[in-house]
């Protein structure tokens, strides 16, 4: 009766912790697209301190990739460095190391790009994050949000992004837009609308100085 | 057909028709008069009844709780007493074991040392005097007058010499023979220090003995009101829960703080161990892991204090025989001591993953390195807390027994003053049913008032006439 007891209380416990443990991931996975048009190109030493902000606040286990923006992105070429953090902290760090150095190489020797395929970076974004399987997902995209596509290339189709936080970072004013400050609202209101009709959540951040409020929900 | 409509008895004249209805309605209510004043009166009756009842069952509820709070109150102070009173015992039965165990070697010393004194008094009697005839002899010679015989005179010469020689000589031997006496005295000196002390540390141990009977004697007389039930001693016994409720909960909060501390000092290197990105629940599984260790290093702590015999919180630890209690102390103070050295460990880890995160932040906010001064310091710091923590929870046990058994007593008297209070408000609202449903009745009336008061009028005329009737007949 006793040794029946003991087996009843281990099966107990164990369909307790199993009951107890969480399936849903709580990891990060946070995707940053960076404009490297002609336009843009002289941003991107802000991009950089974007992803050493991104390096020091994400924790083990967490995802990051970083691409660029180029004439096609949707393309695994166009992605700068990408990796999922080890779950061990020391790790992590040395892994954070190597990816600092990826993308100061690359910040250093970058060549501008004729077009800008925003939307190809997003699909390319929202595929790499939901191979990551993270739980909350955050694209970040440093741009001037202004799209140019080179001829033949097809994107103005609906981008499926459920559950995805679409933050844009420093989008600067264009001279046009000082012109006509209206085309600059409606490049903002075409890409809210095409990210919510996407499914995602859609923010705004122009002040780099607050870039704590960039991995917030919603 | 709406319900305006229905009510409009008199077309386009909703203030008649309104008349009409307040005098059909104060009919009714006439009417229905008595029946409405049981009906209210019931009411408040089954509403009173139902709270006066509700009142006695939680009363009695209290009442049994207090009786329950005061056996356990009562127990608990007995048991207490009792093991004061075992511990004195166990006190006494040392000191008998110690000291009066000795006692016939004592005596046997005591016996010696007086033998030695009494030889060495022996030893140092005087002698007896010179024999009386030779100073008869001594007087017969100086008593010869001189004759002027010179031969006489050089006897007496002769024999005065030898006599002043003789007394000289017995006079050295007097002072010899005074001289090895007073040695044997002196040598006696310190046999008679020895005897004293031994006299003295009998007499302490006597004297102790004579305080640790008081002490039980105090504790027989707390026990024996203990057990007559007194009034006195439940005072007494709630006052010293009350405190110790109170203390032994400021202690454990001081140990919750020890425990919190312990807990940042190992969370973060655990996430090197059970990694950082597992959940259970919505907890890290490093935090969770880090709070088992703590808890596993306070239970070990709360069996090592059972078996030590400190604690009673396991009577199962408490009654195991002395061998296997003795295994239980090495076991779980070997388990605690691996487990302040894996704490002390972690704590080491610690600093190096926070030095290389900081090194990592510093590269990345491009600032330069900075060396902090004596680096060293925190971590030897750390390093000994994570050793020290863990022995220092341990003794949680003590306070947590002393908190458990005294919120015994606190939790009883709480709840009774809640049963005292729900009680207290169920009589309070049955109360207020009855007098308000008899100021319904009132109200009732007050609203009735024009037919009452054509009744009572009616009533008073008819009655008048009753009696004009009888006094025309008589």
């Amino acid at each position: 009766m006793k040794k029946y007891l003991v087996i009843l209380t281990i099966l107990g416990a164990c369909l307790f912790f199993v009951s107890c443990s969480d399936m849903s991931s709580h990891s990060r996975g946070v995707y940053l697209l960076m404009d490297t048009s002609g336009t843009y190109k002289s941003e991107l030493k802000k991009a950089c301190g974007i992803v050493y902000y991104l390096l020091g606040t994400l924790k083990p286990g967490d995802s990051l990739g970083v691409a660029r923006i180029d004439t096609g992105s949707f393309s695994e070429k166009d992605i700068i460095a990408k990796k999922t953090f080890d779950n061990r902290p020391s790790v992590s760090n040395q892994q954070k190391r190597l990816f600092k150095e990826r993308v100061d190489k690359f910040v250093g020797s970058v060549k501008g790009s004729p077009y800008t395929d925003i939307s190809g970076g997003i699909l390319q974004a929202v595929e790499y994050l939901n191979e990551t399987g993270a739980g909350k997902k955050y694209i970040l995209i440093f741009s001037d949000l202004k799209e140019d596509l080179r001829k033949g290339y097809i994107r103005n189709f609906d981008i499926e992004m459920p559950g995805v936080h679409v933050v844009a970072l420093n989008v600067t004013k264009l001279r046009s837009d000082n012109v006509d400050p209206r085309e600059y609202l409606n490049r903002l209101e075409y890409w809210q609308k095409r990210v919510q009709d996407g499914g995602a959540t859609w923010r705004v951040v122009n002040d780099l100085e607050r870039l704590d409020t960039i991995l917030v929900d919603g | 057909m709406s319900t305006a409509e229905l009510l409009s008895v008199v077309p386009d004249s909703p203030v008649l028709s309104g008349l009409i209805l307040f005098v059909i309605a104060l009919l009714l209510l006439y009417l229905a008069r008595a029946p409405s004043h049981r009906a209210i009166r019931s009411l408040g009756a089954v509403l009173h009844s139902a709270m006066r009842i509700a009142s006695r069952s939680v009363l009695r509820t209290e009442q049994y709780l207090v009786e329950r709070n005061r056996e356990v109150l009562l127990a608990a102070g007995r048991e207490a007493v009792e093991r004061s009173i075992e511990r004195e015992f166990q006190r006494v039965d040392a000191v008998v074991k110690r000291d009066l165990s000795a006692y016939p070697a004592l005596q046997l010393k005591l016996s010696e040392q007086i033998t030695l004194i009494d030889e060495d008094y022996r030893e140092s009697t005087e002698l007896p005097p010179p024999p009386p005839a030779w100073v008869g002899a001594v007087e017969a010679v100086a008593n010869i007058q001189p004759q002027g015989d010179g031969t006489v005179a050089d006897i007496l010469m002769e024999i005065q010499e030898s006599t002043e020689k003789q007394y000289k000589k017995a006079m050295n031997d007097y002072r010899d023979s005074m001289g090895a006496r007073h040695a044997l005295l002196k040598r006696m000196m310190p046999h008679w220090r020895k005897l004293a002390e031994t006299l003295y540390k009998v007499g302490k141990n006597i004297t102790g003995l004579q305080e640790r009977a008081k002490v039980i004697d105090r504790r027989m007389d707390e026990y024996e009101q203990i057990r007559a039930r007194s009034v006195r001693a439940q005072q007494t016994l709630t006052s010293s829960s009350m405190t110790q409720f109170v203390i032994s909960g400021f202690v454990l909060l001081i140990a919750f703080g020890g425990a919190v501390i312990n807990f940042n000092l190992i969370a973060l290197p655990m996430s090197e161990m059970v990694g950082g990105a597992s959940y259970i629940g919505k907890y890290p599984m490093a935090s969770v892991a880090a709070m088992v260790i703590i808890l596993l290093e306070v239970s070990m702590g709360l069996y090592l204090m059972e078996s030590i015999r400190i604690t009673n919180l396991f009577p199962i630890i408490g009654s195991m025989d002395d061998r296997m209690r003795k295994k239980m102390i090495w076991i779980t103070f070997a388990i605690l001591l691996v487990l302040a050295c894996v704490e002390s460990s972690l704590a080491f880890m610690r600093e190096q993953i926070a030095a290389d995160t900081e090194a990592l932040r510093q590269s990345l906010t491009s600032s330069e390195t900075i060396q902090p001064v004596n680096s060293w310091i925190p971590t030897v710091g750390q390093m000994v807390m994570g050793f020290i923590l863990p022995f220092a929870l341990t003794f949680v046990a003590i306070p947590l027994e002393s908190f458990v058994n005294a919120s015994r007593t606190v939790g009883g008297v709480v709840a009774a003053m809640v049963l005292r209070w729900i009680a207290f408000m169920f009589r309070l609202l049955g109360n207020t049913a009855k007098y308000a449903s008899e100021f319904l009745v009132d109200v009732y009336d007050v609203l009735i008032f024009p037919p009452l008061w054509i009744e009572k009028y009616a009533f008073h005329r008819a009655s008048e006439e009753q009696v004009h009737s009888q006094e025309g007949g008589i």
